[in-house]
């Protein structure tokens, strides 16, 4: 047994882990440090650092800030696909990320919780007072992409319902659907009771209303969603957005969160010609074709760049 | 399956992600586990507590770990590194029993004749107790990389790239060909570390193939099932 | 450590204790996750191992099944099988049901096969037939394996069961994932808290039941020179997986 534990085996076999090591070392090192390392110098002149949330269409807005940067020969770096915000506003606070897609009423509630502004122009306005030190917002986009409840067209139509108010009257027991976070969002069930006299129960179902949701609506396991005003399934679906006459919802239109050292006045100009130029239909129909057409993130964000011809 | 075939630079841009995650916690996990192993083994009193409360690490649910790392270690919250950290925890936890067994194993009558023909307790493990307890070894090994490989893929819940996108926005965009060519991609990338890492144990212990064929039921295969279990 | 007492003062107050959504009825349905799964999983593993045990057929497929099914990413799995199940406790249980029959099979056949030949072809020598083989001499043999197996199966499926509230169906990780998303750390970190606890006591009450199904004459003989054994005759006895993990 001895003689074939030779030295020369053993060595190949410590080599061999090492290369592995090596190996691993520089695979680490590579695809996945750019940014930490990239993030300080980007301002001087750098790359400019993009993020985006790991939800499929902020990331689409991303790639269309990433390539409208481009055509101006600003270079970008992307790091997309991060997670929460609890994640991303540090690292944007800190430089690590530069810019990002925001949308203004869900990060005013993040930074104000108690805020009482519900139109497009109060909350774009309170946002800027509410943002902490070395971060700005660049203009806000027509396109909004805010929470709305949502019910089939036959619970609508033998319902009589149009609008949250009209819910009151429902005498069936109804139960909401929408992400874990919802049951605890001033608008959310307790803000149903407070604001329009309606009891519901909550289901939490974690994906952004999407084809669970979807599902589980026309499986009449919830009566009520909570599904993104952009989203194409509203109307794919034939859904009905309920009204919000007394404004439960905070506006929400999409816009570009930036580190202050990289807001220079290219950056800024490029991407608030962006911002200008995506309209509501615009963004229902870029999430279109990520879901029905099934196109990358790249592709949808390059035709809609070719389409609006800014650059 | 329109979406695989116009989409194979990202799922290949995924995998290199993937890969570069996985494989600094099994080779890191492995060099940790090795020597304490060694270290529960010599010391009978410690071997059940060490072994006990490192399996155990085991038990922690990914998800919350992968969050509270930063948190742990101060690193910055989008770091590979805390999902890095995280995995070589699982994989010393999967391991270090492992470890402990195979360096058992070497029969005490062969240490014995090692000591008896001069060896030191240095030249004694390097020479005698690690590469006769390689067979099963590696076959902790080869359940550790399968394992890592697949929990990485939670990192992406936490915004660490890896294969994982691919279920999160194909789960997002309802397109179920998105998330089973996520799931191919993860089984394709733990088949090709398996195939290497027999491959190295070919190579590094050659002579556990001829026990192979001598004694079917041998320690290591028994050892790769049972360890395979704790996954 | 101040996030740890947090945790703590979330488990601890009460109000997060009752009601369909507090985590008496979450921590139940983890339970319920984790032994229907394993259960189900049993139900199909247990024969299939005992018969590629037996007969030694099919060993190869077995293995590299048992194998290659623990790379499978069950947040993956998870996810697929909800687009296609809807939300609710179908797709998590088949998930974890998956998850959970690798261990069992490697269980249910490594028991048969750790059985020495000699022990086998003396039951047949003094006159039994091949069912009494079977369940008088395999099967109790093979048990300290396949509870092992068992075990692991508990194991891993509790853990995981974290992930059914992805696709809305409860259990403890509804908290982990609405901590998250609200950034209440204090309730994702008592939701940890209490899947690691519960992982702790299943591997506890798993332990016990291990050493007690050992059949008597394998522990009187494994008691007098356990240490003195080279590992292949130990591990014929079960012990490397009895110790504890």
């Amino acid at each position: 047994m001895f003689t074939a534990i030779k030295k020369g085996r053993l060595l190949t076999g410590l080599v061999a882990v090492g290369a592995v090591v090596a190996l691993a070392g520089c695979a680490s090192g590579d695809p996945l440090d750019t940014s930490s390392t990239s993030g300080g110098d980007a301002a001087e002149g750098g790359a400019i650092v993009i993020g985006s949330q790991a939800y499929y269409s902020n990331e689409i807005i991303a790639e269309i800030y990433a390539q409208a940067l481009e055509a101006n020969d600003i270079e970008v770096e992307r790091q997309f696909n991060i997670g929460q915000r609890d994640a991303y506003l540090p690292a944007l606070e800190s430089g690590e990320v530069q810019l990002f897609p925001e949308y203004t009423g869900n990060l005013l509630q993040y930074y104000d919780p108690e805020t009482t502004a519900k139109t497009s122009d109060d909350v774009y306005s309170a946002l800027a007072g509410a943002l902490p030190e070395g971060l700005e917002v660049l203009d806000q986009a027509p396109a909004t992409d805010q929470d709305s409840y949502n019910v089939t067209k036959e619970f609508s139509e033998s319902n009589g319902v149009t609008s949250l108010s009209d819910l009151a009257s429902v005498t069936t027991p109804l139960t909401l659907g929408g992400n874990s976070e919802l049951q605890t969002r001033p608008y959310g069930p307790e803000g149903l009771l407070a604001t329009y006299g309606v009891t519901v129960g909550f289901t939490p179902i974690e994906d952004s209303g999407g084809p669970l949701t979807l599902q589980a609506l026309k499986d009449n396991q919830v009566q009520l969603v909570n599904i993104y005003s952009a989203d194409p399934n509203i109307a794919a679906a034939g859904l009905v957005t309920l009204e919000d006459p007394e404004g439960l919802f905070l506006a929400s239109n999409v816009v570009p969160l930036i580190n202050t050292d990289a807001a220079t006045p290219e950056v800024s100009d490029v991407i608030n010609k962006v911002s200008a130029a995506l309209t509501a239909e615009d963004l229902v129909e870029l999430n279109s074709q990520s879901q029905n057409d099934q196109e990358s993130a790249d592709t949808i964000a390059k035709n809609w760049l070719e389409k609006v011809a800014l650059f | 399956m329109n979406w695989v075939s116009s989409n194979l630079d990202l799922v290949w841009e995924l995998t290199l992600a993937h890969i570069a995650l996985s494989v600094p916690p099994i080779v890191v996990g492995f060099l940790l586990s090795v020597p304490i192993g060694w270290i529960a083994n010599r010391f009978r009193l410690t071997r059940g507590t060490i072994l006990v409360v490192l399996g155990l690490l085991y038990t922690i649910p990914s998800l919350p770990l992968f969050i509270f790392m930063p948190l742990i270690l101060g690193t910055p919250l989008l770091s590979s590194l805390n999902v890095s950290v995280a995995l070589t925890i699982y994989a010393v936890a999967l391991m270090v029993r492992t470890a402990a067994d195979g360096l058992a194993s070497v029969d005490k009558d062969v240490l014995q004749a090692a000591s008896a023909m001069g060896y030191s307790g240095w030249q004694r493990f390097w020479r005698v107790e690690l590469p006769l307890s390689g067979p099963v070894l590696l076959a902790g090994l080869r359940v550790v990389s399968a394992s890592t490989v697949s929990l990485a893929t939670i990192g992406s819940v936490v915004g660490v790239t890896s294969l994982g996108y691919l279920f999160i926005n194909g789960f997002q965009r309802n397109i179920p060909a998105e998330v089973v060519s996520g799931i191919v991609a993860v089984l394709l990338i733990a088949v090709v570390f398996d195939l290497l890492l027999v491959l190295l144990g070919r190579v590094t212990l050659p002579w556990s193939r001829r026990e192979r064929t001598g004694s079917p039921r041998s320690a290591r295969q028994r050892t790769a099932l049972l360890a395979g279990g704790v996954s | 450590m101040n996030l740890l007492l947090d945790g703590i003062a979330w488990i601890l107050d009460p109000a997060n204790q009752t009601g369909p959504s507090g985590w008496f009825a979450r921590l139940g349905e983890q339970l319920a996750y984790t032994f229907g799964a394993v259960a189900i999983a049993a139900l199909i593993a247990v024969p299939l191992g005992y018969l590629v045990g037996h007969t030694g057929r099919g060993r190869d497929i077995a293995v590299s099944l048992s194998g290659g099914f623990r790379a499978l990413p069950s947040l993956g799995v998870l996810i697929l099988l909800g687009l296609g199940l809807g939300i609710g406790f179908k797709a998590p249980l088949l998930t974890f049901v998956v998850l959970a029959v690798p261990p069992i099979l490697a269980g249910a056949y490594a028991g048969f096969e750790a059985v020495d030949r000699r022990t086998i072809d003396a039951a047949r020598a003094v006159g039994m037939t091949e069912s009494q083989v079977i369940r008088k001499v395999e099967v109790p043999l093979g048990l300290p394996l396949l509870i092992g197996g068992l075990r692991s199966a508990v194991l891993q499926v509790v853990a995981t069961a974290t992930l059914a509230a992805y696709v809305s169906g409860g259990a403890l990780g509804a908290f982990i994932f609405a901590g998250v998303a609200t950034r209440d750390y204090a309730q994702t970190l008592g939701a940890s808290i209490l899947v690691t606890t519960l992982a702790l006591v299943l591997e506890g009450i798993f332990a016990l039941l291990q050493k007690l199904v050992v059949p008597r004459g394998v522990v009187a003989k494994e008691l007098k020179d356990v240490r003195a054994r080279s590992s292949r005759t130990r591990a014929v006895m079960g012990t490397p997986i009895r110790e504890g993990k």
